[in-house]
């Protein structure tokens, strides 16, 4: 640390107290009570409250609970694998593109990343009307193409495809303006000598540019999970529900319930147990800060854009 | 050399019409009546006023509107305040537990508020004490803590949508990198000046920083914007409610879904942070390339 350029450590306290009293009040005593929470058994409706420590624990992963919530497990860690890899692979691939000097790049590019703008719940609901079975323009054009009308929202696999879709399709501007952003930052001079070496288009892109876009996409990956993971809320909420349910075996729960979609069915939809919920939270806090340390132990600490 | 353009250009308007297509449709029906938008056509009619008029007065976009707008500016403005506050505090001061501060602003990256929804909850809506005597109570027995009675009663409030979110991980740490990027000597100039910390923070600090704030903003902005989970839970009524719960209200309205009123009013949404992210652009893009290159 070099030295202080200003003395007067009150001051230096009074700056940060704004800071640590909404963090201390907002995050860390709602962790606390998380934790808190998950080893009791609590009944909204009767108002007790009674310490079981680790059943709410084993009810999820061994108890009557299990199938459901390995359920949701699984579906979420398929859904953001898709949301991440398909994602990821397409904008890449048009970020690329658009970094082309070719004429109207600019209009290109203005086209490609205004759906930074979009929110997931927006997403949702153009998809919702893009996809209503009977008056969706896509069952208008398969219908009259194939006659086929496909039931978008309630054929478990197609519900599911389609959600995965509309988050891919909602974080594209986002990914794209990032790649742009890093595409900018590599010298033109390393492509143009490679291509000297007579390496080919696809050589330079792998060998070249791939590996410098290397630590941006170590962040996209996480931010692409942490959207997949919570940010889909509204769109599966204005989309699904969470629902259909499946066939056997997935018909413990809908298809498109998610980690964080069965937190607030069992905390917020009159669930006897509010400490199974809590417990839920704890387990998926666990996952996402095990991610979280993941990206800081071996991703480049110097990007981090988030939300929080 | 000639065809590989060619093919560029062919993927690169593919791609723009994979990614423009559904709000252009949007836009479409948006301009519909109301048994036109039923229909498969695509033909743009003349209803595009009524329909946003409908669902801004009939369907209570105009007072979502308001809200989200008076919550985003409200925690944009005071994210960006209170971490450049903190990143001077961390940067040009040395005071005990400096380092044990910095980590536990970062620490809070790993818990995502959505995480925490439940026992927020309870914090937020549950009423508080009738006065400082029973709270004061209250704390004196240690236990309590285990089991939270008290809360500030800001259910259906702006509060509860703002205070949360005025802490910001991201923010500290971004302006912290930067702050170290600016050449000690400035510092250590404007102090033989004579000027404060607080001085130094507005004169020179803030000047210097335009690009981080303006990428922060941006990215806060946003953020902030598209919240659904949180204020889904806490609001409960119109007056307060944000405007992307406030369109799945709108999309649930009533049997027979007024699909262009709902188009209307989805794009209407995507216009402030369109033009927050057109404003900053360049900030943002050179923000970014700032804090990605060192």
């Amino acid at each position: 640390m070099q030295n202080a350029v200003f003395k007067g450590r009150a001051l230096a306290w009074l700056l940060l107290l704004p800071t640590l009293l909404i963090l201390l009040v907002f995050i860390y005593y709602p962790l606390l009570q998380s934790f808190v929470g998950s080893v009791f058994r609590s009944n909204l409706f009767l108002g007790t409250r009674q310490f079981v420590g680790l059943e709410n624990f084993r009810a999820l992963f061994v108890g009557p609970l299990a199938p459901a919530y390995y359920q949701a497990l699984g579906q979420t860690l398929v859904f953001s694998l898709g949301v991440v890899l398909i994602g990821l692979a397409l904008s890449l691939g048009i970020a690329t593109l658009a970094n082309q000097p070719v004429r109207g790049a600019r209009v290109y590019r203005l086209l490609l990343i205004w759906p930074f703008a979009l929110s997931p719940a927006v997403a949702g609901t153009v998809f919702v009307f893009l996809f209503n079975p009977q008056v969706g323009v896509v069952n208008d054009v398969l219908g009259t193409l194939f006659n086929i009308r496909p039931r978008w929202l309630d054929t478990p696999p197609l519900t599911f495809a389609l959600v995965t879709a509309a988050a891919i399709w909602k974080n594209l501007g986002y990914n794209i303006v990032f790649y742009l952003a890093a595409l900018r930052n590599i010298p033109g001079e390393l492509g143009e000598a490679a291509q000297l070496d007579g390496a080919n288009g696809p050589q330079r892109f792998w060998r070249v540019t791939f590996p410098l876009l290397g630590p941006m996409t170590f962040f996209l990956v996480f931010t692409n999970l942490t959207f997949a993971f919570f940010d889909t809320f509204g769109m599966i909420d204005i989309m699904t529900r969470g629902g259909p349910i499946g066939r056997p075996p997935l018909d413990e729960t809908g298809v498109t319930t998610t980690l964080i979609y069965k937190i607030f069915q069992d905390g917020f939809s009159g669930t006897g147990n509010l400490g199974v919920a809590a417990a839920q939270s704890t387990v998926l806090l666990f996952i996402v800060a095990g991610i979280a340390l993941l990206q800081f132990r071996f991703g480049n600490r110097r990007v981090y854009y988030g939300g929080g | 050399m000639n065809r590989t353009r060619w093919l560029t250009h062919a993927l690169l308007v593919l791609a723009c019409v994979l990614i423009t297509a559904p709000i252009v449709f949007a836009l479409v029906k948006a301009t519909q009546t109301r048994t036109q938008v039923l229909s498969p056509s695509l033909v743009p009619g003349g209803m595009l006023f009524e329909n946003v008029r409908a669902a801004w007065t009939g369907g209570n976009l105009g007072i979502y509107m308001r809200n989200s707008l008076i919550v985003a500016a409200a925690v944009t403005f005071g994210k960006t305040l209170l971490s450049l506050m903190a990143a001077t505090a961390l940067v040009y001061f040395d005071f005990p537990l400096r380092r044990f501060v910095f980590g536990f602003i970062l620490l809070t990256l790993l818990t995502p508020l959505e995480v925490l929804v439940l026992p927020l909850f309870d914090l937020v809506s549950q009423e508080p004490p009738e006065s400082w005597a029973a709270f004061w109570q209250w704390l004196r027995h240690p236990a309590n803590i285990l089991n939270p009675t008290f809360g500030f009663g800001w259910a259906n409030t702006y509060w509860a949508i703002i205070m949360p979110f005025l802490a910001s991980a991201t923010g500290v740490f971004l302006f912290n990198q930067h702050f170290r990027s600016i050449p000690r000597s400035l510092a250590d100039a404007a102090k033989m000046d004579g000027a404060g910390p607080l001085r130094f923070l507005r004169s020179v600090l803030v000047p210097l920083s335009w690009n981080t704030i303006g990428a922060l903003a941006v990215i806060q902005f946003v953020y902030v914007w598209d919240q659904y989970l949180w204020p889904r839970i806490i609001i409960r009524r119109e007056e307060t409610q944000v405007v992307q719960v406030g369109l799945s209200a709108l999309l649930n309205a009533s049997d027979r879904t007024e699909w262009g009123q709902v188009m209307a009013a989805a794009l209407i949404t995507i216009i402030p942070p369109l033009l927050v992210f057109g404003l900053l652009q360049e900030q943002f893009m050179r923000g970014f390339a700032l804090s990605s290159e060192k």
